[in-house]
């Protein structure tokens, strides 16, 4: 690990200005913190927080649909729990549940498949949330469903893919990346080859990155040979887990059951074809369209700068409320709600915050 | 959330398997695994699924790692 740390330094020295690095992914930004990776490397180095938190970026809008569909009769709506504290425009499904209304945390999409078989006389609705990690997953729990003829059980889909963040976050104006640290179990899945437009369109570099410290550091180490020589390339660091052709049954099932669609991002707004929705021919399991649930657009509360911070432009120790108002006790943004999110994160390992 | 954690497999029955992970056992499906698999192999689970092989070596490495968060996380919210 020294000798990597000690090739860091000397790459920086021979770039000889300040670098920026975004790591996409929140368990990237947990672990680069709890790896104390600041701490041991050149100043130069600076890290951005990325979009890669699904808790974070699932719009209020959808937060507030899942609450309407659990408080709808004879319904139970089933979510990941990473979901329930996340504010609404007027509360979380955690403040729904403690007046009442029916929400089960379930660990897998399989688990709710499985509440629809045990309760037939009421509608179960997933709250299909989460990146190319978890979108197959629904997928493939949709096609046993089908094999087992349930047919009380549907998704209201909020999926999110990554490739088309990063292709907004490249085009937005105030943010400046040099290279990205890009998500490993996504990348399972996907492999590497949707990520190649990064190098081609834009000449910004990427590694497809591990967890522990040593993956981190040798991932930076290569983001930085890549910008040091010029030739920005998409590099897999995390071999152990990533093929370059990713999983080809998972992408495979998740195409077939979904389609692309515009969607919206919390604090970034409306990004194109980012989001995932059933396709028309897998309609009867589609919560979205069959109970016309329909919530007005609601505002993010004033003063909470996620949206700059999962892009990179700014940090949340920028935010006016960060640690005052807001804390990962009562989060007002979406940020410090996630273990993941940025807000959380900095809140948590920066140590100055605590108490 | 996008974590995915290397777990054994104990038995497999069709399309579903049960796996070991720090002790606890639980049924995953086998459906989005590209890789043919057998009792003993290694999987990454996220969410109730497989989603891919590993080599026991590394799928040791990462339990260790993440139990360390876990434990960390644990102290933390004490
Ligand atoms: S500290 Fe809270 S209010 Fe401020 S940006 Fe983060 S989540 Fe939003």
């Amino acid at each position: 690990m020294k000798n990597i740390i000690k090739k860091i330094s000397d790459l920086m020295d021979s770039i000889g200005r300040p670098v920026r690095l975004m790591e996409v992914c929140g368990t990237h930004t947990v672990a680069i913190f709890r790896h104390g990776i600041r701490e041991i490397l050149p100043e130069g180095i600076i890290f951005l927080s990325g979009p890669g938190c699904p808790v974070c970026v699932t719009p209020i809008k959808d937060v507030d649909t899942a609450i309407a569909i659990s408080k709808m009769n004879d319904f139970i709506l089933a979510t990941f729990g990473d979901m329930m504290r996340v504010p609404g425009s007027k509360q979380s499904l955690y403040h729904a549940q403690a007046e009442g209304a029916d929400i089960r945390v379930v660990y897998s999409s399989m688990d709710a498949l499985k509440l629809a078989s045990e309760n037939k006389e009421r509608n179960i609705v997933f709250f299909a949330t989460g990146f190319e990690t978890t979108s197959p997953s629904v997928a493939g729990t949709l096609f046993e469903a089908e094999r087992i003829g349930v047919d009380n059980f549907y998704i209201y889909s909020a999926h999110k893919t990554i490739p088309p963040a990063i292709k907004a976050l490249l085009d937005s104006d105030d943010v400046r990346v040099e290279g990205f640290i890009l998500p490993g179990h996504v990348s399972t899945i996907i492999g590497s080859r949707p990520y190649e437009f990064i190098a081609s369109d834009y000449r910004v570099s990427s590694v497809i990155t591990g967890f522990d410290a040593e993956d981190i550091l040798q991932a930076i180490m290569m983001l930085l040979e890549q910008i040091a020589s010029g030739k920005p390339a998409v590099e897999i660091q995390y071999k152990r887990a990533v093929r370059e052709e990713g999983n080809p049954k998972a992408v495979s099932l998740m195409n077939e059951y979904f389609e692309p669609r515009n969607a919206n991002w919390r604090g970034i707004g409306m990004i194109p074809r980012s989001g995932l929705r059933l396709r028309d021919k897998f309609g009867r399991w589609d919560a979205e369209k069959l109970f016309h649930i329909d919530i007005p657009d609601s505002k993010e509360p004033k003063s909470c700068i996620c949206g700059s911070v999962i892009r990179g432009a700014k940090i949340p120790t920028d935010c006016p409320l960060f640690g005052r108002a807001c804390t990962p006790e009562r989060p007002v943004g979406a940020c410090m709600v996630s273990t993941e999110g940025s807000c959380a994160a900095y809140y948590k390992y920066s140590g100055v915050y605590r108490g | 959330m996008c974590l995915a954690v290397p777990s054994k497999i104990i038995s497999i029955e069709d399309t579903t398997a049960i796996v070991d992970v720090y002790g606890a056992r639980r049924a995953i499906s086998l459906l989005l695994l590209e890789d043919r698999v057998n009792v003993g192999d290694y999987v990454l689970v996220h969410a109730g699924f497989a989603i891919q092989k590993v080599q026991e070596e590394y799928a040791e490495e990462t339990l260790e790692l993440f139990k360390q968060w876990i434990e960390a996380e644990r102290k933390a919210s004490n």
